[in-house]
């Protein structure tokens, strides 16, 4: 189905928990939830499974990270999906295995490799800004 | 009271309804055949089945994931169980079975019926779109849950996160394409010899390496494919296993994991999965150890599944399993462990983990026909790329 118009991307649905992530973008900042012990949690959860605290904060990070782990999807899923893209995992700098799910952008996906450096760069849908990586 | 109720359980029966893209047959009739088909197999009768389980319960999205609900089962079949469940959350396929398996060990039934069905190709031949996570009738409008945080991002497939692993598997162990696809070519060569295998023409390497890319490293050859169909088997109390028409099959252990991408959350560098949580519980359970089986029937959801359950299964070493699969000797029916000896879920079809279990009481039952492992008598099952879980089965 050639000329089909890009699918809508399936947004996350906004809650208590995962709000404060998914819209920091609107001010340029990637929160993510941290406990007074020090320890980010993401997914972000209203119990810090390493101390068992309970005062979590949305907390800025420098939105810098590396790619710990990626795949270059060629399939459209659905009509008029671009392709390829490069669906990631990327480790914030801030913390060890802190992943954050993700689309590498602003580069070739061919380009994209382990441990690369990248940069959060939001991407606005309706409510959300989502936490794009590129380059950095 | 036993720490280890599998051991007061057997398995007695196991049926399989006929596989198609797409089915004539309705869900339900597809579970009815399943079911009837493994009391049949028993010597038994509806009357006596006293429980019902399934994996994961009605969705009612109409994607075809599970179609069909323990309730209206036990209404087709006339059944009057004293307990029946299904379990959506913790350790996926198999956790139906774990669930059968201590509803008999606590003394709450005697026969607990298992069923897993899916009508995907249906669901796919009727909306084009039912295919994809989200999917269904209509595309979902917001994701939640563990898939909020992949959907948004185009991860429509579960290939797509899997790409991770196969991707950080190849980096970290030097695996190659050439030595992932002997798994789908040496599946195609299994379901060759299986009646019941919805693709049954073999594939070379050369056909696997000229197949398209989907999501790096997997090909199309490495991903499962979508049918209609159903699988029952039936669990007993082990001293009501004896009499009956097919010889008991013992569970010798269990083993459970949980964690990874499908809690939403990720430990580790992406080259392995929580199933080794179980693989460590299975044998940790029992004296026997990886060198005693007969056969693996492995997940194969996706081939670089296959490599991780080996793994954590212990069938090779942390990054061996690669080299243990390439070409497709080791894996073979006469090979030193005979692997996913129905087609798998890669060339028989998606039965989900259940069509692993069904062919490992055939094989254990010597009824596997052409693809008969010689003398059968030890078998593990894994099942799960999102919970984990493992059997070892025994006759």
């Amino acid at each position: 189905m050639s000329g089909a118009s890009e699918p809508s991307r399936i947004l996350p649905g906004l809650d208590r928990l995962n709000r404060d992530f998914w819209t920091g973008g609107a001010d340029g900042r990637l929160l993510i939830a941290r406990c007074d012990c020090g320890r980010y949690i993401h997914p972000p959860l209203p119990r810090c499974p390493a101390c068992g605290g309970s005062t979590i904060t949305p907390t800025p990070v420098s939105g810098r990270g590396r790619v710990a782990a990626y795949s270059v999807n060629h399939q459209a899923w659905l009509p008029g999906l671009k392709v390829p893209f490069v669906f990631a995992a990327v480790e914030i700098d801030e913390q060890s295995e802190l992943y954050v799910f993700t689309n590498i952008v602003g580069c070739d996906p061919e380009q994209v490799a382990y441990r690369m450096p990248v940069k959060v760069a939001f991407e606005a849908h309706e409510d959300v800004y989502l936490p794009m990586f590129e380059p950095a | 009271m036993t720490t280890h109720p599998e051991k007061l359980v057997c398995i007695t029966g196991a049926g399989q309804s006929e596989v198609a893209r797409p089915s004539n047959k309705s869900g339900l009739a597809l579970t009815i055949d399943a079911c009837l088909n493994a009391i049949n197999s028993a010597g038994l009768t509806p009357a006596d089945i006293d429980g019902l389980s399934t994996y994961p319960g009605p969705v009612a999205n109409g994607d075809g994931f599970s179609p069909v609900s323990a309730t209206e089962t036990m209404l087709a079949l006339g059944l009057t169980p004293t307990w029946i469940g299904a379990s959506t959350d913790g350790h996926a396929h198999m956790s139906a079975i774990f669930n059968a398996i201590t509803a008999i060990a606590s003394g709450l039934c005697r026969h607990v019926l298992v069923f897993r069905t899916v009508t995907q190709a249906s669901a796919r031949a009727e909306v084009s779109h039912a295919g994809i996570i989200g999917g269904g009738r209509s595309i979902a409008q917001r994701s939640w849950g563990g898939q909020s945080w992949t959907l948004p991002y185009n991860a429509l497939s579960a290939a797509v996160l899997y790409g991770l692993y196969g991707q950080s598997y190849f980096r970290k162990y030097g695996a190659t394409s050439q030595q992932l696809g002997a798994i789908a070519v040496h599946s195609r060569k299994m379901a060759a010899l299986n009646p019941n295998a919805i693709y049954r023409k073999p594939i070379t390497i050369d056909d696997y390496m000229a197949s398209r890319m989907i999501s790096t490293p997997l090909r199309l050859y490495d991903c499962d494919t979508h049918i209609d169909g159903s699988t029952a088997i039936l669990f007993s109390r082990a001293d009501l296993a004896g009499d009956l028409a097919s010889p008991p099959i013992h569970i010798e252990a269990m083993g459970m994991g949980l964690g990874g991408i499908g809690a939403g959350l990720h430990t580790g560098d992406f080259t392995s999965m929580p199933a080794k949580i179980a693989g460590d519980m299975l044998w940790s359970r029992t004296d026997l150890k990886p060198k005693n089986l007969d056969f693996a029937q492995i997940y194969d959801g996706f081939s670089i599944l296959t490599l991780m359950w080996m793994e954590a299964l212990s069938l090779c070493g942390e990054g061996e399993a690669a080299a243990f699969v390439e070409g497709g000797r080791r894996i073979a029916l006469d090979g030193e462990l005979p692997m996913n000896t129905s087609g798998g879920q890669l060339s028989a079809g998606r039965f989900h983990g259940y069509g692993h279990t069904y062919e490992a009481c055939l094989q254990l039952w010597g009824r596997a026909g052409e693809r008969q492992v010689r003398d059968a008598k030890l078998g593990v099952v894994s099942n799960g790329g999102f919970g984990y879980g493992a059997l070892l089965l025994r006759r």
